[in-house]
């Protein structure tokens, strides 16, 4: 409802066009009684001709009505759900890292798609359909009252009973929508996994069991859905059956009149045809009323998103961060993703501007944690982070990202050019700066040997690029925001030795000068490290350069020496 | 009765929305040969089908009385005066109406119920034939299309299959009921009415024309709202990270406003049709009074007649605007039914020989005899491979991007089939074996360590389902797993999320050997399963897989030289082919590519 308010003149106008539609609609049967009654049985053939001619008449002016009315309510209808899906898009964008963690994409696209699709309809058709009907209800109604009182109450005495079994249609229907969607959305997840993880499926010959399994998940889906048919194939044509009654009782009582001369012949075929009219707008509620249904639980589904707030969001006070020069003080910083299993407990450090820190540890120990929280993708859940005196949590999000860049394994490019990709990271930067980066990173000779070179489109619709060379777009894209602070892993994709070197080349390009946080996985990253945190379940357990370490931990001298073996690199 | 509501044509419902995730196809409105594939799916449900269309068949007859009824009463019984009749009239028509709403209801239920149950059935097929499709199927197609057809598609077929069919049949039934009552109620007055007929057909075939144009854009437009919300989706880290959050929401509203304009478009097309409909209706109605009141005061034709013709021309008209919206749905079924029908006519490339033989249990011994091997027929991947493992060896490739090391490794298990020569396991042809015999003894840890949602012990589980959770408890020890998964706040049974992206990369490859190691394979691939891990964890997983290689015969694919140092044979891999074999002091000592890349790293 609330969603149509930028709309409301359409919809005015809609609404308005609807009530001059009904007022056709209920002054068509008049006509027609009118027709019988004067004309026919009178035996005037020239009214007849001239009312008949007026009838179409009406009949044209409904239709040109019906018309505008139509285009009124799709618009607004259409425009409801574009600014749904675009507040819902800006809602995700919002949301924290730890909410997009928790969803998975198939629900979030269902909900955007198919949820606010159904919330369209209902804003749009069906809830015109239900004003249209309260209108033609008491306009037909009163008209019924006016012709015989008493044939009227009796005709509409099955109404109550009618509206009853309308309304518990909805009721049972809407919970048990609510189960076949969410079973519809666990059989799709099953069969998402076991297409992504097709080469697992069958490098362990386990297709019968995931046969089997998917094969439950349908049985239940059918099952409820086949209960849900009976449902409604045994309610709905009920609503009919009760307003068919109402018929029944009119042609009885109301011809027991005629005959008693209390009632005319064109009376008693006007009131048959506004109960007829009566009916339509019921029996419609027979299939609005699911739709309804439906739509409140889509409703449900879509506010979820909407209302959801995210976990990290700007401070009311929030100011802008002025360019910093690179300064990184960690005070004290506790971190949980779930209550009670800490994953960081008490990590205090501080980093002097252009200082390389190398962090190492265990996998699980920590260290992505870390590089996550400098940039406020989470948020610690006690201490806080100082970039050059402003605790990160007062200043805006938009102006902190934008002096830090992250250069992680796991690349994501977008779908587009190759020169959109790396102009991502400064949109609005020059031809020239952009293909600097591109040569500081290494990729500048590769993009050339492209067919359409950086205009070269990448992704479903285009080249696949190999691991290496995606790190490498990657790298351009950060070198060209040129940040004061940079997170990376030194880790090399699977690539062979040659682009590895290149890759190396072009991530000393993007060190240099700046604030760094290194996931390190090689020696060489350690050895000219300006300060190496090694990190243990959560704790800093000791921190100095490679030559300090080497002296006064004993693990750290057992931890290089065995990764010198081990890797030698 | 502007707009039908209950059998909206699925191009304006929200199915159509989800339908159309994959590519628009362009062919025919209404092949006849998919049509008829498509119909062979009702064939298990004759009896039930059957009975529907005799169910409607008795519905449209008892819904056709009723207006008779009518007329009785109001020609006879009301103007005979004659009250009896009337009250046995009315009474038959009470008894009309309890007999169609039970026809009706049961007619729906056996409808729904048939088609549900050839949804569920198709589905559960195109499951079976995915799962026996080959790999190379699965790298070639993209997995949200793939999960179009087997939930969307599938449900478009099944709107023309139940109430489709039904409605079709149903309403051409019943019109020609109505076409047969009326003519024999007054020639004249019917052969009236049907005279708006053409202007009828006129107007359907002009708004179907254009409609199909228009409903097609919509469809292309909401591709392209799912697909870039879709995009930002898997971006939206990126995007947060360079804070382009309102870059991409400019990008994406203008996408979404197309998909409104479209469609607005579209529907207005449908808002002059559906009222034109009604005016020819109306003008029926106008011609029916104006010659059956003329022939009325003419004494030509009784009242009763005219009131029970005018309540047959509405009817007449409903299920011609039925018929015209089922046009719409059947376009819809036909896009869908043809890409379910190609996914089902895909023959898997890989599949068991008539004559395949079980595998008894594997010794190890592995031979590449003369192999050849080209994804696509101009490019060959392997060339010429002789290779022979003998069992409990470790062998090594190495080599560039490229080389083809992961394709060779994938043929022992035959993933993929050679093009020439062959691969023998234990002296085995592995085309001559079942597929499932020969790969419930392999082990396969991937490089991108995949996670199923669901728990830690259901993934480590997945490979042999019916493992204890001692059995489960041991493997993840013997993968260094056991100690991470305990400290986790919910240890084995806590949940994994989509991608996994509660674990980190090391967590996740620990768990894939503990899969492996679980699966107790006799033979075991590891493709670079420590390519992309810390040092420190790299440690673990090198101790881990020490204990795995034991006394099995295992091809290790790496891409750091350091850690196969001790494998019995190192194969140096080059354009397809392997330049250099020996162990690393001979290869070092060659001097070659091998002693090369030693030194570079």
């Amino acid at each position: 409802m609330e969603c149509l308010r930028p709309y409301w003149r359409t919809t005015l106008a809609a609404y308005l066009a609807l009530l001059a539609i009904n007022a056709v609609a209920l002054t068509i049967p008049q006509f027609i009684r009118w027709i019988v009654d004067s004309g026919i049985a009178r035996q005037d053939t020239d009214l007849i001709s001239r009312s008949v001619l007026g009838l179409l008449l009406l009949a044209l002016l409904k239709s040109v009505f019906t018309y505008f009315q139509g285009c009124w309510t799709e618009t607004a209808s259409q425009n409801v759900a574009c600014d749904l899906r675009n507040a819902i898009h800006r809602q995700l964008a919002r949301l924290s890292f730890s909410w997009h963690d928790r969803s998975e994409t198939g629900q979030i696209l269902t909900r955007a798609i198919q949820d606010v699709e159904r919330i369209r309809f209902v804003t749009g058709r069906a809830f015109l359909r239900i004003i249209d009907g309260l209108v033609l209800v008491i306009g037909s109604s009163v008209l019924l009252l006016l012709i015989n009182p008493l044939l009227a109450l009796l005709a509409m005495a099955t109404m109550p009973l009618l509206a009853w079994r309308a309304m518990s249609l909805g009721r049972r229907l809407r919970p048990m929508s609510l189960v076949i969607q969410k079973q519809l959305g666990k059989l799709t997840a099953r069969l998402e996994q076991n297409l992504r993880g097709v080469r697992i499926v069958k490098a362990f010959a386990q297709e019968d069991a995931e046969i089997a399994r998917f094969a439950r998940a349908n049985r239940r889906w059918f099952s409820l859905s086949a209960l849900t048919a009976r449902l409604q194939a045994f309610t709905a044509p009920q609503i009919d059956m009760i307003a068919n009654f109402s018929t029944v009782i009119v042609i009885g009582y109301g011809g027991y009149l005629v005959t008693c001369n209390q009632l005319t012949t064109g009376e008693l075929v006007a009131f048959a045809t506004y109960l007829g009219q009566l009916t339509v707008p019921v029996r419609r509620m027979g299939n609005i009323v699911p739709a309804v249904a439906l739509a409140m639980t889509s409703g449900t589904r879509i506010f979820e998103i909407l209302d959801t707030l995210s976990e990290v969001t700007d401070a009311p006070d929030a100011r802008p961060l002025p360019p910093v020069k690179g300064k990184v003080i960690f005070e004290d910083v506790v971190f949980g993703y779930v209550h009670n299993h800490r994953i960081l407990q008490g990590v205090s450090f501080a980093v002097r501007p252009g200082q390389i820190v190398a962090l190492l540890g265990t996998t699980g120990s920590g260290k992505s944690t870390i590089i996550n929280l400098i940039p406020r993708f989470y948020d610690p859940t006690a201490g806080r982070i100082l970039i050059d005196e402003h605790d990160i949590r007062k200043v805006t999000l938009a102006s902190l990202r934008e002096q830090i860049g992250t250069v992680l394994q796991e690349t994501t490019l977008f779908a587009t050019t190759i020169r959109e990709n790396i102009l991502f990271g400064r949109p609005g930067a020059g031809e020239e700066a952009m293909l600097a980066a591109a040569r500081a990173a290494q990729a500048d000779d590769f993009i050339r040997e492209m067919p359409q070179g950086y205009d070269t489109l990448i992704g479903e619709r285009g080249v696949t690029l190999s691991g290496g060379q995606k790190q490498r777009v990657a790298i351009a894209r950060t070198l060209l925001r040129d940040p004061r602070i940079l997170i990376l892993d030194d880790a090399t994709a699977s690539v062979d030795t040659a682009t590895e070197r290149q890759i190396q080349i072009a991530l000393e390009h993007l060190m240099a000068g700046r604030t760094c946080f290194v996931i390190a996985q090689r020696l060489s990253t350690l050895r000219k490290a300006d300060m190496i945190l090694i990190l243990e379940h959560g704790q800093l357990v000791a921190q100095g350069t490679h030559a300090e370490l080497m002296k006064s931990s004993g693990l750290y001298a057992e931890l290089y020496h065995q990764q010198e073996r081990a890797g030698g690199l | 009765m502007s707009f039908s509501f209950g059998s909206t044509g699925s191009a304006m419902g929200p199915r159509s929305v989800m339908q159309s995730f994959g590519r628009d196809s362009a062919g025919q409105a209404i092949d006849p040969r998919i049509l008829m594939r498509l119909l062979a799916f009702l064939k298990p449900h004759k009896a039930r089908m059957f009975a529907a269309l005799l169910l409607m068949l008795i519905s449209s007859a008892f819904a056709l009385t009723s207006p008779y009824l009518i007329k009785i009463a109001i020609d006879e019984n009301i103007a005979g005066n004659d009250t009896v009749g009337l009250f046995y009239t009315t009474l038959l028509m009470a008894v009309v109406f309890v007999a169609l709403y039970v026809t009706t209801s049961l007619q729906q239920y056996l409808l729904s119920w048939i088609g549900l149950r050839v949804l569920t059935s198709l589905r559960a097929r195109l499951f079976a034939h995915l799962q026996a499709l080959s790999v190379s199927y699965h790298n070639s197609h993209i997995v949200g299309v793939t999960i179009s057809r087997v939930i969307s598609d599938v449900s478009v077929i099944n709107d023309l299959l139940s109430s489709g069919v039904a409605t079709i049949i149903g309403d051409t039934v019943v019109l020609a009921g109505i076409v047969a009552v009326m003519l024999s109620l007054d020639i004249s007055l019917a052969l009236a009415t049907f005279a708006v007929l053409p202007l009828m057909l006129l107007a359907t075939w002009i708004f179907s024309r254009r409609a199909r144009v228009a409903f097609r854009q919509t469809r292309q437009r909401v591709a392209a709202v799912v697909g870039g919300l879709a995009e930002d989706i898997s971006g939206i880290r990126v995007i947060q990270a360079f804070a382009r959050e309102g870059v991409s929401s400019d990008r994406f509203e203008e996408v979404n406003r197309a998909n409104r304009d479209a469609n607005i478009d579209a529907m207005s097309l449908s808002f002059i049709f559906l009222p034109t409909v009604d005016f020819l209706g109306v003008l029926a109605t106008a011609t029916v009074l104006w010659l059956g009141g003329i022939a009325v005061a003419r004494g030509e034709l009784t009242l009763g007649t005219v009131v029970a013709f005018l309540a047959y021309v509405t009817r007449f008209f409903q299920p011609i605007q039925d018929l015209s919206q089922i046009y719409t749905t059947m376009q819809s079924a036909m896009a869908g039914g043809e890409r379910v029908l190609e996914l089902l006519d895909t023959k898997p490339l890989i599949y068991d020989e008539a004559a395949a033989v079980d595998m008894p249990r594997i010794t190890g011994k592995v031979e590449f005899r003369q192999v050849g091997f080209a994804y696509q027929l101009d490019r060959k991947i392997l060339r010429d491979i002789n290779l022979i493992i003998e069992p409990g060896q470790t062998v090594a490739l190495v080599g560039p991007t490229g080389a083809g090391k992961t394709t060779l490794a994938s043929l022992v298990a035959r993933l993929y089939d050679v093009a020439e020569g062959a691969v023998l396991v234990d002296g085995y042809d592995v085309r001559m074996l079942t597929q499932r015999s020969l790969r419930r003894q392999m082990g396969l840890v991937p490089q991108d360590p995949f996670l199923f949602t669901g728990t830690v012990a259901d993934n480590i589980r997945f490979s042999s389902p019916r493992a204890t959770m001692a059995a489960v408890e041991n493997a993840a020890r013997a993968a260094n797993a056991h100690a991470f998964i305990s400290a986790l706040p919910e240890g084995y049974a806590t949940k994994i999320l989509e991608g996994g992206v509660n674990m980190s990369q090391g967590q996740r490859q620990l768990i894939c050997i503990a899969r492996a190691i679980l699966a107790d394979p006799r033979i075991l691939i590891l493709d670079e399963a420590t390519a992309s891990v810390d040092t420190l964890t790299e440690m673990l997983i090198q101790d881990a897989l020490q204990k795995l290689l034991a006394d099995r015969t295992a091809i290790v694919i790496a891409h750091r030289l350091a850690t196969i140092r001790k494998a019995d044979l190192i194969c140096v891999m080059a354009n397809g082919q392997i330049v250099e074999r020996g162990s690393h002091s001979e290869l070092i000592a060659r001097g070659g590519l091998y002693a090369d890349l030693s030194l570079r790293q």
